[in-house]
């Protein structure tokens, strides 16, 4: 499963990992994902994934409620633009401060159970946030309309600036949209990555990974269970509320239905399909659900006439009204689809899918070794392996 | 000096009574044997020793220790650590983080925040957890993940993991189970040369091969109560003890 990692080979990979997210705009214009807005959202989900993993791929416990703590990390980030003005560091400490402290209270008592209990307690916990903030947290949440920066909050360290025109955040000076808002979520998802990286390769993260394994020879063997999974669920929540945090900095404005099921829904299927309990799988499968939730939910009947033109017409017709069912609104259903082609064919996930190319590939190497009198070993040694 | 006391224990599983008030002292340094047929209750009893069943009534001490009611993680911190009747090992992960675990509780105590540092920089745990996996023979498979091994195997993982934690009481629930007579010869051997460590042992076995060339006593559970309790060449010619597992054959 996990082969040989030393020090050398993971510095290697957070060095290659940063330069392919920094060159992101430049590798993936020619796909029609190199523009600010799609960066953003890969960036920040990828970091939301990251972040569930920890709990998800290493313990197994699978929470069903965390888009609460990424509704909780936008609004606490907002609360920091009308206080403290559109600075985005205090808010995203505000954000990690709060989902932090929901994810203590929520985890301590979500955890008391394991399994499926587990998870439908969370997405209690979520839900009751959801309506909570439709209803009785109005004052705190502005309910239905969103809670959004306006000219004449506090904004304690902006009022010198009396610029008039949309509030945007911006980090002294530098305003977070476009690419300069792509590059500040790029950066934290690179200290995201390298944080996993540290719990993946601890004595932490091995215990992590055994409580998934066997929690009952974990207690006979003295270690006790719980802090361990409390400590991975409030960090994975952090993960979530700076998630949430850059949502709002990248676009002031925070609203409740960030934390419907569906969003917590959202984050499983991106983990899963990119490779639970590995490292780069949660990113790879947020860039491929947000790239795909792109481009498939722009088509509409217009752009599918127009690729179907080339049917005689009595087959134009049926055909794209059956493909239609599939782009827009109904997008959902080709991502069902490619969730049951995944999970029924690469259970692990696409990084399952690479681990099975590179091996075919080895394979392949060392053959071609043996054939030039490089290896000395009998065959049946290699084929013991 | 004893090291474990076990008094006036009743387990009811319903209308089954499981354990029948159960007496027993063992002795520090001692290889303490427990036999007796299928469902006597043996299980029964180490799992009241461990945290696993909490028995209606009775106490169970260790080294002063009230064990009724810690939590497992707890008496395995105090000194207790057991092999159980069927391999409680950590299936996903490979041989060798399986021993390290174990080592890091015995270092780190029940919860320990070490995320920073790397598994692979912990050399002394980890010439540790080598050490014993050769000890019990396994460390050419230290990579391998734990739910491929054979049956026997398992078992000897799990004595790793017991022993790497040097504990002052190891009970074994019938540790040789699945084993050929080879490796069961070699657990033996392994068993008796901890035995030098000082290490108490409780053993449930079957196998009398087993018992007779480990025990230092025997104790003889049936129907969950003690009947009979001595030295391996007492408990051999009493005839209550062939009574026990032989009454239920002549049927
Ligand atoms: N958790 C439980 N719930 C209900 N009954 C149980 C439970 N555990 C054990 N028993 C019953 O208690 C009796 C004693 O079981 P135990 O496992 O202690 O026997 P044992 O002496 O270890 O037998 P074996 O040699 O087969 O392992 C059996 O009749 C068993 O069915
Ligand atoms: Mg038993």
């Amino acid at each position: 499963m996990m082969t040989k990692n030393s020090p050398r080979s993971d510095l290697l990979m957070l060095v290659l990992f940063s330069a392919a997210i920094l060159t992101m705009p430049i590798w993936l214009a020619p796909v029609g994902a190199g523009y600010p807005d799609l960066l953003q959202k890969f960036a920040i989900f990828g970091l939301f994934a990251l972040g569930f993993n920890l709990l998800f791929g290493l313990t197994g416990y699978l929470s069903f409620g965390h888009a609460a703590f990424l509704g909780i990390g936008s609004y606490a980030a907002v609360w920091s633009f009308k206080l403290l003005g559109m600075n985005p560091l205090p808010a995203l400490l505000f954000s990690v401060v709060f989902s932090s402290l929901f994810a203590v209270a929520i985890g301590y008592i979500s955890l008391r159970r394991s399994g499926i209990y587990f998870s439908i307690l969370t997405l209690a916990f979520a839900q009751m946030s959801y309506n909570l903030a439709y209803s009785v947290l109005t004052p705190i949440t502005n309910g239905e309309t969103g809670l959004r920066v306006l000219q004449s909050d506090p904004r304690l360290f902006d009022s010198s600036s009396e610029a008039s025109g949309p509030l945007i955040s911006n980090l002294f000076g530098i305003e977070m949209t476009g690419y300069s808002g792509f590059y500040f979520c790029a950066v934290l998802l690179i200290v995201g990555f390298y944080i996993s990286q540290r719990i993946f390769r601890s004595p932490f993260g091995m215990m992590l990974r055994a409580v998934k394994s066997n929690q009952n020879r974990m207690s006979y063997t003295g270690l006790n269970t719980r802090p361990y999974t409390l400590t991975a669920f409030v960090i994975s929540g952090m993960f979530a509320g700076v998630a949430g945090s850059l949502l709002a900095v990248t676009d002031p404005l925070a609203g409740a239905e960030r934390m419907q099921w569906t969003a917590s829904g959202e984050v499983v299927l991106m983990t899963i399909l990119g490779g639970a309990g590995t490292l780069l799988g949660p990113i790879l499968g947020a860039g491929l659900i947000k790239y795909f939730e792109n481009i498939f939910s722009a088509y509409n009947e217009q752009t599918l006439h127009a690729i179907f033109s080339f049917l005689p017409d009595f087959m134009e017709g049926p055909v794209v009204s059956l493909a239609s069912l599939f782009v827009g609104e109904g997008w959902h259903l080709t991502l069902g689809l490619l969730f049951m082609v995944i999970v029924i064919f690469l259970p692990g996930g696409i990084m399952e899918g690479f681990n099975r190319i590179t091996k075919m590939f080895r394979r392949k190497s060392s053959r071609v070794g043996k054939g030039t009198g490089h290896s000395h070993f009998p065959a049946s040694a290699n084929a013991a392996e | 000096m004893e090291i474990l006391s076990v008094k006036g224990v009743n387990k009811r599983f319903g209308g089954l009574k499981a354990l029948d008030d159960v007496n027993l002292s063992i002795e520090q340094g001692h290889v303490h044997a427990i036999i007796g047929p299928n469902g006597a209750g043996k299980s029964t009893l180490l799992n009241c020793f461990v945290g696993r069943l909490i028995p209606d009534t009775g106490s169970v001490t260790f080294l002063g220790k009230d064990l009724i009611g810690a939590k497992p993680h707890e008496i395995n911190q105090a000194g207790v650590s057991r092999v159980f009747q069927t391999p409680e090992i950590f299936g996903d992960l490979t041989l060798q983080e399986n021993v390290m675990i174990p080592t890091l509780a015995k270092r780190d105590g029940a919860f320990t925040m070490n995320a920073w540092a790397r598994v692979d920089g912990q050399g002394e745990i980890r010439d540790k957890a080598m050490h014993m996996l050769e000890d019990v023979g396994l460390v050419d498979k230290k990579d391998m993940t734990a739910d491929s091994l054979s049956r026997g195997d398992k078992r000897r993982l799990e004595l790793a993991m017991c022993l790497v934690q040097d504990p002052k009481l190891l009970l074994l629930d019938e540790p040789t189970a699945g084993m050929s007579r080879a490796d069961t010869n070699n657990t033996i051997d392994l068993l008796k040369r901890i035995g030098e460590r000082g290490i108490t042992k409780i053993v449930i076995e079957h196998d009398m091969h087993v018992v007779f060339s480990l025990a230092s006593k025997i104790s003889v559970l049936a129907q969950g109560t003690v009947i009979a309790e001595g030295q391996p060449e007492d408990i051999k010619g009493d005839p209550r003890v062939q009574e026990a597992y032989l009454g239920g054959a002549h049927v």
